[in-house]
């Protein structure tokens, strides 16, 4: 039986990589180590030797091939080997697996390694987490101030550990509750049960925190039980970026959020005018997103503190504007980047909307496509929705979304007018970012789109 | 010769190297630290003219025809490292470190991170402020970029850990005209520099060779165990 070959980690940050070579094809006979082929992340090319000594079978990732960690790239027939299990991973069907099984499957999957500036490594948040540690107050040894997980041992042994405050919102977390309808009822009573400490609900609490301090734990988070009805359905390696970047901007960003009303009649009216022409002059549907990229982007300019990163000490106000827009597919949802929105007139950031989400949707992404946003568009509006609450594109400053464009009567002068309305929500850094410059730069972008119509060029 | 990872012999090359005998030389001492018979190198040198493309460099960022390189006198090479077209030559200082990662995880950021780490500092000791710009990869002084990097992780067969090969390229004197011609690393909108054109004069190389080696043994804390030059 065939034992397949998944793509390599090389690195705790690295989650896919391209397949560049093969340098064995199918019925070649392998010895162990002998390189198999050659895989590109970044900057580096590495060579992935074979762990078995046999004959290769199939060649499941094609040269150019983009593959997640983890993902099958090949298959080899162990010679001298008449069964093998098809792969390593751990069984995951034991649905009330132990606290300690979780914590070694964790121990395993998490590198020591120190990290980067600003980032905890998942051996330090473990530790944190353990001993209540505020990582806040502890003073790091290593490069650049980063705090080890020696640090940590040293603090604890010597038991002056700077306690982290309680944060009763994580004891009984909306979310724990919303997925386990059954113990909603709990909800209004944790905090009075809190003396009882084996209350169900609190049990969960309890995991869901342990969930949002250990992004790579997201998978070991299993359900207490499980009835015949349910499903379980595995994490893709694309959801799980997915849920540990959310995990992060939500850790790290205090998100505030602020909202403005947009008249956009005389946009809806011209863009009406200009569609069909646009259409066979330029091939693809002009649509209102452009529009609402270039406002944002005039209004960037004018306030560089919205396209900004927070960096410790110091702010970066960065000074390409690269428009994230986010897309969303299916399965996933993923945030490709306009490079130099700021030099592109609405008709060339159609086509560069247009030409990021065909990319998108036929998984044509390259990497420069998804890297070096600095702000980022949310269209909801394309879905219905009139009122969101997007969460900030770490480690952006600020998301906008816009949303659906209703005709809602509104007051002019006194008199009912019906008008094309739409709502513009932000999301924005409150370390970077106060109220009043937000609600500048939106009143900007608000004054920009409601003069948009008859006159406004494309080009 | 024992295996010690924290041993580094440095190897100073004089002259100009041309591109494809200086590859041969690290396959070769890649083999044999693998097995044992090398220490753990830095090879620190300066090019002929050559263009190399990486393993996802594009034909299209090559902006002349190849017969304008051969009149020039640029060589082209294809190449295993990771990264796409790059330019090499007289007054840039290339380094290849030859070493294991397993003490550094054989994780492929981290490397980079420490490699970039290198020549942040060996720039800081001429007063140049550079630093990253995520996502791209190398050293930057502002929107321009002093130095490139691009690496192979070769696996070593005996020594069981990813040995490095190639490495970065830092323009201290570079003639930096010769980036006119192709689009470096793929990226179109951010220019090159060199510790040249910030300090407004000829830099000389053996000092920036000598704060390079500070920094290297330190970032990734090693003994200097010979100096070949």
């Amino acid at each position: 039986m065939a034992t397949k070959v998944t793509m390599p980690q090389l690195g705790e940050s690295v989650t896919e990589g391209t397949i560049n070579q093969w340098l064995v094809k199918e019925g070649d006979f392998v010895r162990k180590y002998d390189t198999l082929c050659e895989v590109t992340t970044d900057k580096v090319n590495a060579e992935v030797p074979s762990a078995y000594e046999g004959t290769i079978t199939e060649i499941i990732a094609r040269e150019g091939e983009t593959v997640e960690v983890g993902g099958f790239i090949c298959s080899i027939a162990e010679a001298g080997v008449e069964d093998q299990p098809s792969n390593h991973q751990p069984s995951n069907h034991q649905a009330n697996g132990s606290v300690e099984e979780t914590e070694t499957r964790q121990n395993k999957d998490v590198p020591k390694a120190e990290n980067m500036k600003k980032r905890y490594s998942p051996a330090v948040l473990k530790l944190a987490r353990e001993h209540e540690i505020d990582l806040e107050r502890v003073q790091g040894t290593g490069r650049g101030g980063r705090i080890t997980r020696k640090d940590l041992l040293r603090l604890i042994e010597s038991g002056a550990v700077p306690k982290k405050e309680p944060l009763p919102i994580q004891e009984d977390h909306p979310a724990s509750n919303a997925s386990h309808p059954s113990t909603g009822t709990h909800h209004a009573t944790a905090r009075d049960d809190r003396p009882q400490t084996e209350t169900p609900s609190q049990t969960r609490g309890a995991q869901f925190k342990q969930a949002v301090f250990a992004p790579s734990a997201i998978d070991s988070e299993k359900m207490p039980s499980l009835s015949d009805e349910d499903e379980l359905v595995s994490v893709s390696n694309v959801r799980k970026a997915i849920a540990q970047r959310m995990v992060k901007s939500k850790q790290e960003i205090p998100h505030a959020w602020t909202m403005v009303e947009v008249d956009a009649t005389n946009l809806v009216q011209y863009r009406d005018k200009i569609k069909d022409t646009f259409k066979r002059k330029e091939g693809i549907s002009l649509t209102f997103l452009p529009f609402f990229i270039k406002a944002v982007v005039e209004a960037l300019k004018e306030y560089p503190p919205m396209n900004a990163q927070w960096a410790g000490d110091q702010i970066v106000l960065k000074k390409a504007i690269n428009i994230s827009v986010a897309v969303a597919t299916e399965e996933a949802l993923y945030v490709p980047v306009i490079h130099q929105a700021d030099r592109k007139s609405i008709a060339g950031l159609a086509h560069a909307v247009n030409d990021l989400v065909h990319r998108t949707k036929t998984g044509r992404l390259r990497q420069e496509d998804v890297q070096g946003g600095t702000f980022t568009v949310n269209n909801t509006g394309t879905f219905g929705s009139v009122l969101s609450e997007p969460v900030i594109n770490h480690p952006q400053a600020a998301i906008i979304s816009v949303e659906k464009i209703v005709q809602r009567p509104v007051i002019i002068d006194g008199m009912i007018a019906v008008r094309h309305m739409v709502n513009l929500c932000l999301s924005f850094d409150h370390r970077i970012l106060d109220g009043l410059i937000v609600l500048r730069f939106l009143d900007s972008v608000k004054r920009k789109v409601e003069t948009f119509g008859e006159g406004t060029g494309l080009y | 010769m024992t295996r010690n990872e924290d041993i580094l012999d440095v190897h100073i090359l004089a002259g100009k190297q041309k591109y494809f005998p200086m590859w041969s030389k690290q396959k070769e001492w890649v083999r044999e630290i693998d097995e044992g018979k090398r220490h753990p190198s830095l090879l620190l040198l300066e090019h002929e003219h050559v263009y190399t493309f990486g393993r996802s460099g594009r034909d299209e960022h090559l902006l002349i025809s190849r017969e304008q390189c051969r009149q020039k006198g640029i060589e082209l090479a294809e190449i295993d490292r990771g990264g796409d077209i790059t330019y090499h030559g007289p007054g840039q200082l290339v380094g290849y470190p030859l070493i294991g990662l397993k003490k550094w995880k054989n994780d492929a950021h981290l490397y980079l991170r420490k490699l970039e780490e290198t020549l942040i500092g060996t720039l800081a000791q001429f007063g140049i402020d550079a630093g990253r710009k995520p996502p791209y990869t190398g050293v930057w002084v502002e929107d321009e970029k002093i130095a490139a990097i691009g690496v192979k992780f070769n696996r070593g067969r005996l020594s069981k850990t990813f040995i490095t090969s190639h490495g970065f390229a830092l323009n201290v004197n570079t003639d930096l005209t010769m980036f006119e011609y192709i689009i470096p690393c793929g990226i179109r909108e951010y220019g090159v520099t060199s510790m040249e054109k910030l300090l407004g004069k000829n830099i000389e190389m053996r000092k920036v060779i000598k704060a390079y080696i500070d920094q290297f043994v330190n970032e990734f804390q090693c003994e200097v165990h010979a100096y070949h030059s």
